[in-house]
């Protein structure tokens, strides 16, 4: 919970974006994240940001459910209470396949979600700061971690070059935190966009 | 555009590849012929029935790319224009296999092989209720009509869609004429797509295949059999934009393109399973005779083998193998995928035909790979004669951008 500080620069357009996720990070930059209002086909990749590996949870999670309906139906209707019914064997693995087929469904999407939820840090009573109310509105909302060593100005002016609309200079929670935004902190922090 | 290659010239080592493939089928066929050709009716029944499971196979196999044209151009997809010309040399393949097609059906129709067809038998129909009340749909003039219609347009609607795309090499749209030969495009493949539907979606299955076991049916049928043609059409073209790309041609298509493939062949594999699946188990538990006829020899005869042969191939690899996203953007783990699938729907069509015509003998041997290599060498040679008829690059084709920018 440590408190950092962000410059944060704006843009109103993706082809603007674009170019300057690439200056930005030729450049030298740290980008911490990029807010946007929808989902930015090719940004992750321009970003530079790593395959997300919540497929691989998936594949897992479904397995689980295919291991665990399979072996739980085995489980009853062979050993601890096998019945007849229609005289089929009772090892009967065709009729089990729909089940162990939702179960892997359902374990796969329940776990998907979780996963998701926790790796983006989305969760009941989890809060994050908000570094522009527009960012979920029209704004391109790129936040860039600095140090002791950054010049803000400097980056400042250089995201204003690169097509930034607004820039401004942050000192945040980077990371989630327990509680309410109205004890903790004010959302956007005094910070009343004007239409 | 300068630095594209758009013009395919058709290299030496391909025609040698095709003709050797075809010089093996022939000779397979001619030694076939005096083999078995002339022997026992059984022995006649197994030839031609070789013959006829390769053809239908890649007729549907070939027709699937001109499906894919409709459903995409319908669907008001762009993603596909970049390698566009591929699917539509294929599907200049529909007239070949179609018309090869169409002589062995009619001839095995024609002279009353009812070792084949056995609702050919006018004497057994006369005395079986079952195919008495089937009689209106399972007849001679029925079977020969609509076959000839199916072949037919499916070649003429096909070749319409293909001439429209000719268009857009000559010159650029305006917001008159672009519009307009959308609305065409769309026009002509919905035209296509309804016959396919009433053909492959339907009745051809019924008709070519579902018919070998005169007194079964199943409602599942027809669309297994589309999902294992379109599945394995789907490859075919991956195959070939594969191949153009080893080659150096088709700049405008990547990885991205062959994702998309890819995601065919994966969800295609899937519905495939589904529709085996809804068929076996349906019957399996309602355990009629009637119905579980079918299944008895292939599951409990000597068509075991293959019969789950057929499940892991077509099911079990593409599911493990072509799940991942990075296998489905690599060219050489897709290309091993794209062959399996084809050889695993070959033998799928092969399980579905001989093993109701040979109920008590796997055939699969010399012959079968034999014909097999016809089919290859014939699709081969003319599908690269077709792609050197024209343009790769649909040129002019409002939608190419599109094509070009594409992300997964």
């Amino acid at each position: 919970m440590a408190k950092k500080k962000f410059v944060v620069g704006c843009f109103d357009d993706e082809a603007t974006l674009f170019p300057a996720v690439k200056k930005v990070r030729t450049a030298g930059y740290k980008i911490h994240d990029v807010y946007t209002p929808f989902a930015v086909h090719g940004l992750d990749h321009e970003m530079g940001l790593r395959e997300t590996s919540l497929h691989t949870a998936g594949f897992i999670y479904g397995i689980t459910g295919t291991t665990t309906a399979l072996s739980f139906i085995s489980w009853i209707l062979t050993y601890d209470w096998p019945l007849n019914i229609g005289g089929k064997p009772h090892f009967a693995l065709p009729a089990w396949i729909p089940i162990i087929f939702e179960l892997t469904v359902l374990f796969a999407a329940v776990g998907m979600v979780l996963t998701f939820c926790y790796l983006c840090q989305l969760s009941p009573f989890i809060k994050k700061h908000h570094f522009h109310a527009r960012a979920t509105d029209d704004l391109f909302v790129m936040v860039i971690e600095t140090t002791d060593k950054t010049n803000v100005e400097d980056l400042k002016a250089f995201l204003s070059n690169a097509g930034a609309v607004e820039t401004d200079v942050q000192i945040a929670e980077e990371g989630w935190w327990l509680g309410r935004y109205d004890k903790d902190q004010v959302p956007f922090q005094n910070k009343i966009v004007a239409a | 555009m300068s630095s594209i290659k758009e013009q395919f010239e058709i290299p030496a080592k391909l025609k040698t590849w095709s003709y050797a493939l075809i010089g093996v089928g022939l000779l397979a066929l001619i030694v076939g012929f005096i083999t078995k050709g002339r022997g026992t009716e059984e022995e006649q029944a197994v030839f031609i029935g070789t013959i006829m499971y390769n053809t239908i196979f890649w007729t549907l196999v070939t027709n699937a790319s001109m499906f894919f044209i409709c459903i995409t151009t319908l669907a008001m997809g762009g993603w596909q224009q970049s390698f566009r010309r591929i699917p539509e040399a294929i599907s200049t393949m529909v007239p070949i296999f179609g018309s090869i097609t169409v002589v062995v059906l009619l001839y095995v129709v024609f002279s009353g092989n009812h070792h084949i067809y056995h609702w050919l038998d006018t004497n057994a129909v006369a005395s079986d209720e079952i195919l008495k009340g089937k009689s209106g749909f399972l007849n001679v003039k029925f079977f020969t009509i609509w076959t000839l219609l199916a072949v037919g347009l499916w070649s003429l609607l096909g070749w319409r869609m293909r001439q429209l795309s000719n268009e857009a090499d000559v010159a650029a749209f305006n917001g008159e004429t672009g519009p307009s030969f959308i609305w065409r495009n769309t026009v002509r493949a919905a035209m296509f797509t309804v016959w396919f539907a009433l053909t492959v979606g339907s009745t051809v299955p019924w008709l070519w295949l579902m018919s070998l076991d005169a007194h079964w049916y199943s409602t599942m049928y027809s669309w297994y059999t589309f999902a294992s043609s379109f599945v394995s059409g789907m490859s075919l073209i991956a195959l070939w934009v594969i191949y153009m790309k080893n080659k150096g041609y088709l700049e405008y298509t990547n990885e991205e393109h062959l994702h998309d493939l890819g995601k065919f062949m994966f969800a295609f594999s899937i519905f495939w399973t589904y529709l085996w699946f809804s068929q076996y188990m349906l019957i399996w538990y309602s355990n009629q005779p009637e119905e579980t006829l079918y299944f008895k020899h292939r599951v409990q005869g000597v068509y075991k083998g293959i019969f789950f042969l057929n499940l892991i191939i077509n099911f079990i690899c593409p599911l493990l193998i072509l799940m991942k996203r990075s296998t489905k953007r690599n060219y050489t783990l897709v290309t091993f995928m794209a062959v399996l699938i084809i050889f695993g729907h070959w033998i799928d069509f092969y399980q579905m035909v001989m093993g109701s015509i040979s109920k008590e003998h796997v055939t699969l041997g010399w012959l079968d790979f034999g014909i097999l290599s016809l089919f290859v060498g014939l699709m081969i040679l003319f599908v690269a004669k077709a792609l050197a008829k024209k343009p790769l690059i649909v040129k002019y084709h409002p939608f190419l951008k599109e094509s070009i920018i594409h992300h997964t």
